[in-house]
């Protein structure tokens, strides 16, 4: 197995492109070293790229936050601004392992590694995030909702890596959550998740919403038709109602040993409706 | 026993006291030395292959291609155990079949890890793969696969002349059960099954070997009992026990599941192929594949009642499936299941099972938290129907002195009655439940053990004092054999030093099990100070030229009898040990047993707990466990037992289980998805100890270690049954269940 850890995109792209073999991007390593050591993968070469400036300072731009591939949960968790405006998402990736693997885990990590499970991905989408997508082809954006393309397969080229990930700026009358469940307290992976954003006018009514959910298919799935269940409402109780409804009719779950597929339907319109009260909150709160 | 023995109470100076542990500052500062933490001049490592498969024929295995390989030293199988080929001896290593996903079939040593890792993909192992059952009700039904191609159950008349996957036939029991459900009022009849829980102990089973060309051989490795070690490994490869000698590491938690050996002797086969020394470290998978684990059960359980509350008769069933291998150890459930009652009535039939899991090993209490899940479950319900409370139904059946086991003995004074009248004192038993909250309570028993126990001690020049015991500490148990040398010598707690000597050093050790060793390690460190104690008196007679029958000792003193000894100033230890080369050369005690008389523990759980009715999430939210410790050497270490055994028993309970694929293979060997208990899911555990003392110790001391793993199924149980108005009769009662049972009750 190859080693390197080139200090540019370019670089690191060059070298992932050139490899014939089974070539693996190293970011944080929590869940790459765990596959190599119990020699789930044997990879030709693995690319470090924890050199590469731009993959390690999270930056502002047009309002929103630009977030490198190699920034860790704990760095983005002590970073006030992104926690003030997209708390669901920094919270969803302080989930993520003991405070140990924050030190090293990242969000983009998370999503590449394409877990139906992902704890921060959920949030992501919810939130709108998209992935900036370097390969040999140059530079490209793509919702994060695309990145996955099924348990641990992600939609990416040969030679193209996650080199950031952008969150919009947040609208006036904005929030954002995501809870999930898991049997303990911590330590833990989700046997549902549930991410939430959504938007509020001046009189409390949803104007927009989007609500994601994980590990109830074989990628985050999108509800669409649970967000239309907040859209133009309060978020009375007959609109948390038809959102958990309509979440656990979203929810394509299997049975497995982390839970059956109708514990993991029933929990989906929980999570779902629990989630969005505590985004319809933080909206509130935003408007106020 | 000497008369010393049973006089009772006494004032104690060290015993009872929470003193610093000997071993704690290296502990916490990483110094300790486990079973991975020693390395040899010119040391391979060595890798286990092991079946992908629940069940197979093996064909044929080449290692030919691994052989080849640059780096590699050694590739053995089962040809390669030349001794005994005994039921742990195929364990360890494969036979003309492999058993369980995870059972071993060869092993190599190489000069790296990843020569060795590599040269496990090169055996050719030819599997012929058969059917397989890994459930104890469908492994005991007609047509299942059967196994083990020479088993006749065993205990069944008349004699079976097939096979099956039923091993053994046991019956407990007394009076007559179908004339005491005649005379109950209520009889209330369920059935429960249990899944296999791992120890879960955090340190993999580590060793290195040597074997030298000479036939000796050297074995440093973490276990539960050395000398165990060197007996059965000297029988599976056929060498002498003197010849091999055994270390005890450093033990990161064993709970019973180190008290066999599984890479031991294919370390100890590998070394003496290679001649080089080997080291073998398990990873966590392998952990869950392929050691522990403990029994499933399936069980059904019937008691009858009085209206007032008298148990008239009380029957189980038990079935355990302990893996490919007999000695489930359903009898131990049978045994200990009715046992914290005084019921005239009894019977309890228990049936060893064989499946394509792997072979139990021993697990705290083992066999009975889930039979104690079984009998507190169904008395919870009677006592629900009856209308009375719990506790009082309890204390008014609880066996107490004089009470006679249906598993035979009549019990000396035990501590039941005393547990429950603890927490029927404490301020939780009387604290209003919040909403969503429910609250259960469960008796346990376990029998605790003696068994062959070998000290040494000896006095030291400077007045210290060296103690070598042969039973590896997994609970602190060095701290409490200071405390008890220091107490009979009448020197400081902090004079003395316990090691855990090598099988070279001292006789035969059983294990560090049965909750034996502060009972019977304890009671041999006593006998060898008395020892010492009267040899110290000899030499202070010497010195004073009196006659040793004349020379008492008292706080560390040899003094004078009496007026007419003579007058002498009192002679401390250290006065005597120094002056011990005029008077004789080194001072030593002594003692060796095979330690009859450990003493029954009782004890009474009370649980708290609140259920998320939505997503069925359950958390214990106050806990208090009380337990009969007859005397507390060391208050800390039996509060550490009884929290200890409490969250383990409430991570069985709640969300421990292996989980089987249909193709067989584990699906959880990992600590992500077997959930044991992490620190913020528990509260504080409050430990009660009660103290009635055993007459079979000098000092009273009862085992505390097993106990407090019985309980808490059923006081979990109780507690949701509580909360939820539904009672869940499997575990682990995981959300999953929870949640489905209210939508069952709802509808």
């Amino acid at each position: 197995m190859r080693y390197e850890a080139p200090e540019t995109l370019d670089a690191a792209v060059a070298l992932l492109a050139g490899e014939s073999g089974l070539a693996k991007v190293l970011a944080g390593g929590t869940d790459l070293l765990v596959q190599l050591r119990s020699g789930m993968i044997e990879p030709a070469l693995v690319v470090d790229i924890k050199r590469i400036a731009e993959t390690r300072r999270i930056q502002e731009e047009s309002g929103g936050f630009r977030i490198g591939a190699a920034v860790s949960g704990a760095e983005m968790g002590e970073h006030a601004g992104l926690k003030a405006a997209w708390p669901g998402v920094v919270e969803a990736v302080e989930l993520i392992g003991s405070t140990q693997v924050q030190g090293r885990a990242t969000a983009a990590g998370n999503l590449c590694n394409a877990s139906p499970a992902a704890d921060s991905v959920p949030a992501l989408v919810a939130a709108g995030a998209t992935a900036r997508i370097v390969g040999p082809g140059g530079s490209r954006e793509l919702p994060v909702e695309a990145v996955a393309a099924g348990p641990g397969r992600t939609s990416l080229g040969r030679g193209e890596i996650v080199a950031s990930l952008f969150l919009p700026a947040r609208g006036a009358g904005q929030g954002d959550a995501y809870l999930r469940f898991i049997p303990r307290t911590e330590m833990d992976i989700a046997v549902v998740g549930a991410g939430v954003c959504l938007t509020l006018d001046g009189d409390g009514r949803c104007t927009r919403a989007r609500v994601a959910l994980g590990a109830v298919g074989p990628r985050v799935i999108l509800a669409e038709a649970a967000a239309a269940a907040l859209v133009g409402t309060t978020l009375d109780e007959a609109a948390l109602d038809a959102l958990a409804e309509a979440a656990s009719a979203a929810a394509t779950p299997i049975d497995d040993k982390r839970g059956t597929a109708d514990f993991r339907r029933r929990v989906a319109g929980v999570l779902a409706r629990r989630t969005a009260v505590i985004a319809r909150d933080r909206a509130k709160g935003a408007a106020a | 026993m000497d008369q010393s023995q049973t006089t009772l109470p006494r004032r104690f100076k060290v015993v009872g006291q929470r003193k610093r542990r000997p071993d704690g500052i290296d502990k916490v500062t990483g110094r300790a030395r486990f079973g991975a933490d020693m390395t040899m001049p010119g040391m391979l490592w060595g890798l286990v292959l092991r079946s992908p498969h629940a069940h197979a024929r093996i064909r044929s295995i080449d290692s030919s291609k691994a052989e080849a390989l640059p780096g590699v030293k050694a590739v053995v199988t089962g040809a390669d155990f030349n001794g005994e080929r005994n039921d742990v001896s195929i364990n360890c290593m494969a036979g003309d079949k492999a058993l369980y996903d995870g059972h071993a079939v060869a092993a190599v040593a190489a000069t790296s890890r990843q020569a060795a890792r590599q040269a496990l993909k090169l055996i050719e192992v030819d599997y012929e793969v058969l059917p397989h059952v890994t459930d104890v009700d469908a492994a005991m039904k007609p047509g299942a696969p059967v196994i083990r191609e020479d088993l006749i159950t065993a205990g069944v008349e008349p004699v079976p002349t097939k096979p099956s996957n039923v091993a053994a036939r046991h019956e407990i029991g007394k009076g007559d059960v179908e004339k005491g459900f005649a005379e109950a009022d209520l009889i209330v009849e369920q059935s429960f099954r249990t899944e296999a829980t791992h120890q879960g102990y955090i340190e993999p089973h580590a060793c290195v070997a040597s074997v030298s060309p000479d036939g000796s051989a050297e074995l440093w490795v973490c276990t539960q009992g050395h000398f165990m070690v060197r007996n059965v490994c000297a029988a599976l490869l056929g060498l002498d026990s003197a010849q091999l000698r055994v270390t005890a590491s450093e033990i990161g938690g064993g709970f019973g599941g180190k008290t066999t050996v599984f890479v031991e002797p294919v370390a100890l086969a590998l070394s003496r192929k290679a001649n080089r020394p080997v080291k073998i470290q398990m990873t966590r998978s392998e952990v869950f594949r392929a050691t522990g684990p403990t029994a499933s059960s399936s069980i059904d359980c019937k008691i009858g009642l009085t209206k007032d509350g008298r148990i008239t008769a009380a029957q189980a069933e038990l079935r355990y499936q302990g893996g490919a291998f007999k000695g489930a150890g359903a009898d131990f459930g049978a045994m200990a299941i009715f046992t914290p009652y005084d019921i005239e009535n009894v019977k309890a039939v228990a049936w060893d099972v064989v499946t394509n899991r792997p072979k139990l090993a021993a697990y705290r209490a083992p066999g009975a938290p889930m039979a104690a899940f079984a009998a507190e479950s169904t008395l919870d319900e009677a006592a629900r129907r009856l209308g009375m409370d719990p506790l009082e139904l309890r204390l008014k059946n609880a066996a107490r002195e004089g009470t006679k086991a249906a598993y035979g003995p009549t019990f000396p004074r035990i501590g039941l009655a005393s547990c429950l009248e603890a927490i029927g004192n404490s301020a939780h038993y009387r604290t209003p439940l919040g909403p969503n909250q429910g609250r259960g309570l469960a008796c346990g028993f376990w029998f605790n053990f003696g068994g062959e126990t070998c000290t040494t001690i000896n006095v030291n020049k400077d007045g210290t004092v060296g103690l070598s015991v042969g039973t590896p500490d997994i609970g602190g148990s060095r701290a409490s054999m200071c405390a008890m040398a220091a107490e009979e010598l009448g020197i400081p707690y902090e004079k003395v030093r316990t090691v855990i000597a090598d099988t070279a050093s001292l006789g035969y050790n059983d294990v560090t099990d049965g909750s034996r060793v502060t009972f019977s390690s304890g009671l041999c460190t006593i006998q060898a100070a008395r020892q010492a104690i009267q040899r110290l008196c000899q030499r202070a007679a010497l010195m004073w030229g009196i006659d040793a029958e004349a020379v008492v000792w008292e706080d560390g003193h040899a003094k004078p009898a009496g007026p007419n000894a003579g007058k002498f100033e009192p002679l401390s230890l250290a006065e005597i040990a120094a002056a011990s080369a005029n008077t004789g050369g080194p001072i030593a005690g002594h003692h060796e047993v095979n330690a009859e008389g450990a003493g029954v523990s009782f004890g009474v759980h009370l649980c708290d707990l609140e259920v998320d009715r939505e997503t069925g999430s359950v958390r214990v939210v106050r806990y208090t466990a009380a337990q009969d410790a007859g005397k507390a050497v060391n208050p800390d270490y039996v509060e550490g037992q009884m929290q200890g055994g409490s969250a383990q028993g409430i991570g069985w309970a709640l969300n421990e289980g292996y989980v089987y694929g249909d193709d067989g293979r584990l699906q959880n060997a990992g600590f992500l998805d077997y959930r044991i208990p992490v620190a913020s899911d528990l509260p504080m555990i409050d430990a009660l100890i009660v103290e009635e003392p055993n007459p079979g110790h000098p000092y009273g001391v009862r085992g505390v270690g097993e106990t407090s793993i019985v309980p808490p199924l059923a006081a979990v149980g109780n507690a949701l049954r509580d909360a939820l108005g539904v009672r869940l009769t499997e575990t682990p009662m995981a959300p999953p269940r929870v949640l489905a049972a209210l939508a069952a009750a709802a509808e």
